[in-house]
């Protein structure tokens, strides 16, 4: 689950980590409100989406006086930005954060996240501040600095001094740079932390340490010991789809094909994309219905899955383990007499009670497609969304 | 011959009087599994499916003689559950738990690390000796006992690779599911390594996913120590980065962990890739040089009821 910066910015504080004063603003007038409030000459005035590169997408304006706040923030609020990292639609922004401008001396990178080699929380600083961290990871490996810390005697101040001095900061900025990264780690493991990316870490002119941006990710398996972070949700910022299939327990992910697909498991899942790719399709959507699928899930991954308008055929893939098939039959046939499928829809099921699943859909008198195989019921979907309109939206 | 788990493996069940932990053991036991017991604290005592309940790990272990527990109690008490069995000398720990905590498992797998006790999981559906041991959720009668040793990060796509393998007459020495989750117990290699070194194992199928580096890590040692045949698929190539796709492992995080980076380096390794799932079956009959046959008539279920 992500947060937004101005609220990833605020934990950071409470963890005695510097911030630049800021406040949020959900209107022009309270970014004036804002700025006046903060005082001084120079104002940042920041969209507050769930994603980065949001300088070079007219997402980061710098304003010197509080008229160009107003506009600044009257500019974005309502809009969407598209940034590298968001679909074509790009994210709604509902809200400004209005920040005192820095100076900026050096622009560092700093970032904790699970090391997945080691299984273990990972410190990642570099000198390449403000840029694309990837993209410094690749052409200059040696600038990335890392250390990975263990669960027993937490980060330690060696590690800390380590990364600090590579990062070339003086022997007196150590000090607060090692209060920082104590901070940010006992942040992560309170608060069930899967990223904070603090990018860039400034030095001012002065030569004290400043979080300039902050991203943070808590992680959703353990958002049930985590109340006061799952407070900070912000459905706005999610794919609509896929925070219905959420309210459903289904997993889903929107993909931008014709052809979607049903499919109990993950790695199954993954893998029915997979070959109607494969066989010359294009997948609609991952949906994993669950080992526990029921007659009621199925009928709500239907409807799901039929809100999507570019939907030109369906394919059901189950492997029934504890799941029985001949109850996701049923499912089936429910969801199409009450759903009202327009589309194709190709089931294949196997395992527990397959033969009665398949004898009921037959029974059934619908126009369900059965499919022996998963190659046959790849190409059988492709040829059927070949031949059908595209629905009526 | 099979790894880690055979039929004189004895198995307590952690989490036993709950929903899932009565279901998945009494398909255990129905399958031939030697379930001794179970624990659920504050049920110590008790009988449950005919079966003697301690409140703790080290009861079990010291009235059964378990070997190897199988863990479903809910994920925010999983890891302790983990550490519980490990404390009390388990050999094998196997947590079918999914959505534990990252942080968690990273305590979990630090203080393994100096341990004698091997952890499958969390987050899948355990370990199966076709025949002979079955711990996990896994649908037991599409096994066959045979010479493919199975290792996938998927449950479903496992049976799926299970079915292939019973449907073309290979059958299976052992199938370990080693779980979605990022940071785990046993990975590809403690595997396969196992594999290697068991005589029925002939050849090894490995089903990996998007995300991290694990099936790299694999084909490199694949590439230096193992001389069975190997047949590999990746699930994912069509993921779009930087969304988990069900598994909380299955993401492609900084460009890293793609399906194609996965395939070059198994590839390299001279591993047999398929890039459907529905050839795996026969990739590996073809490598063993077994064409396919008609299945085994009698299922490997029907013969671990008639040893009983």
């Amino acid at each position: 689950m992500n947060l937004h910066e101005y609220q990833a910015k605020k934990l950071l504080a409470s963890y005695g980590i510097p911030v630049p004063d800021g406040r949020v603003a959900a209107s022009a007038d309270e970014a004036v409100a804002a700025a006046r409030a903060l005082g001084g000459a120079v104002w940042v005035v920041k969209a507050q989406v769930h994603a980065g590169g949001r300088g070079k997408a007219g997402g980061v304006k710098v304003a010197r006086d509080v008229e160009q706040v107003r506009a600044a923030a009257s500019g974005m609020l309502g809009q969407r930005l598209v940034t590298k990292q968001t679909t074509a639609d790009g994210l709604p922004i509902e809200r400004v954060y209005v920040e005192a401008g820095s100076d900026i001396a050096r622009e560092l990178y700093l970032s904790l996240t699970l090391n997945r080699e080691r299984g273990r929380i990972a410190v990642v600083a570099s000198v390449a501040g403000g840029m694309d961290i990837e993209q410094v990871a690749q052409r200059s490996p040696e600038q990335i600095l890392s250390v990975t810390v263990h669960p027993a005697s937490g980060l330690d101040a060696f590690q800390c001094r380590q990364l600090g001095f590579g990062l070339g900061l003086a022997p007196r900025q150590i000090e607060q740079f090692q209060s920082i990264l104590m901070g940010l780690y006992r942040l992560y493991l309170a608060r069930d932390a899967s990223l904070i990316e603090i990018n860039p870490l400034i030095v001012t002119e002065a030569g004290a340490l400043l979080a300039l941006d902050a991203k943070i990710d808590i992680e959703a398996n353990a958002l049930f010991r985590q109340k006061e972070m799952a407070a900070l949700r912000d459905p706005g910022q999610e794919d609509p789809m896929e925070l219905r299939a959420s309210e459903h327990d289904l997993n889903y992910v929107s993909l931008d094909g014709d052809i979607a697909c049903m499919v109990n498991g993950a790695g199954l899942a993954m893998a029915t994309m997979d070959l109607i790719k494969l066989h010359g399709g294009r997948p609609a959507n991952f949906l994993d219905v669950g080992g526990g699928a029921t007659s009621d899930r199925v009928t709500a991954a239907f409807q799901l899955i039929l809100s999507n308008p570019q939907v030109r055929a369906i394919l059901v893939n189950i492997f029934g383990g504890i799941v029985r098939c001949d109850l996701i039959a049923d499912g089936i046939i429910n969801a199409v007499q009450n759903v009202g499928v327009a589309v194709p829809v190709v089931v294949r099921l196997e395992g527990t009670n397959a033969q009665a699943a398949r004898e009921r859909l037959a029974a059934s008198g619908l126009a369900i497609i059965a499919a022996l195989d998963l190659t046959d019921a790849a190409k059988k979907v492709i040829a059927a969304a070949r031949a059908a309109p595209r629905q009526a939206a | 011959m099979s790894i880690l788990v055979n039929q004189r493996t004895t198995v307590i069940c952690q989490g036993f009087t709950g929903k899932q932990g009565t279901f998945h053991s009494q398909q255990c036991i129905d399958y031939g599994t030697r379930l001794v017991g179970g624990v659920t604290p504050g049920r110590g005592g008790e009988r449950h499916l005919e079966l003697p309940v301690f409140d703790t790990v080290l009861d079990a272990v010291r009235a059964t003689g378990a070997s190897a527990s199988m863990i479903y109690v809910p994920a925010p008490y999983a890891a302790d559950a983990i550490l519980e069995a490990a404390d009390a000398g388990i050999e094998l720990v196997v947590c079918i738990t999914e959505g534990v905590p990252v942080n968690d498992m990273i305590k979990v797998k630090a203080t393994l690390a100096g341990s004698a006790t091997r952890l499958i999981g969390p987050n899948c559906p355990g370990i199966i000796t076709p025949g002979e041991c079955k711990i996990g959720i896994m649908p037991g009668f599409i096994h066959r006992k045979g010479c493919v040793g199975i290792v996938s990060r998927s449950g479903t796509l496992t049976y799926e690779t299970v079915f292939q393998t019973s449907n073309n007459g290979l059958g299976q020495s052992t199938c370990v599911g080693i779980g979605g989750d990022p940071v785990r117990g046993m990975n590809f290699i403690d595997v396969i390594e196992l594999f290697e070194r068991d005589p029925q194992t002939e050849g090894i199928i490995m089903v990996g996913e998007i995300g991290g580096s694990d099936e790299e890590a694999a084909a490199e040692h694949i590439r230096r120590y193992v001389s069975k045949p190997v047949v590999a698929y990746i699930a994912g190539v069509t993921a779009p980065a930087g969304k988990r796709m069900g598994h909380a492992g299955a993401v492609i995080a900084g460009g890293k962990g793609t399906a194609a980076d996965k395939y070059r380096a198994l590839e390299a390794a001279r591993v047999r890739t398929v890039k459907s799932p529905a050839e795996l079956g026969s990739a590996m009959a073809q490598l063993l040089g077994k064409p396919a046959r008609k299945a085994a008539r009698k299922p490997a279920r029907k013969r671990a009821r008639a040893r009983r």
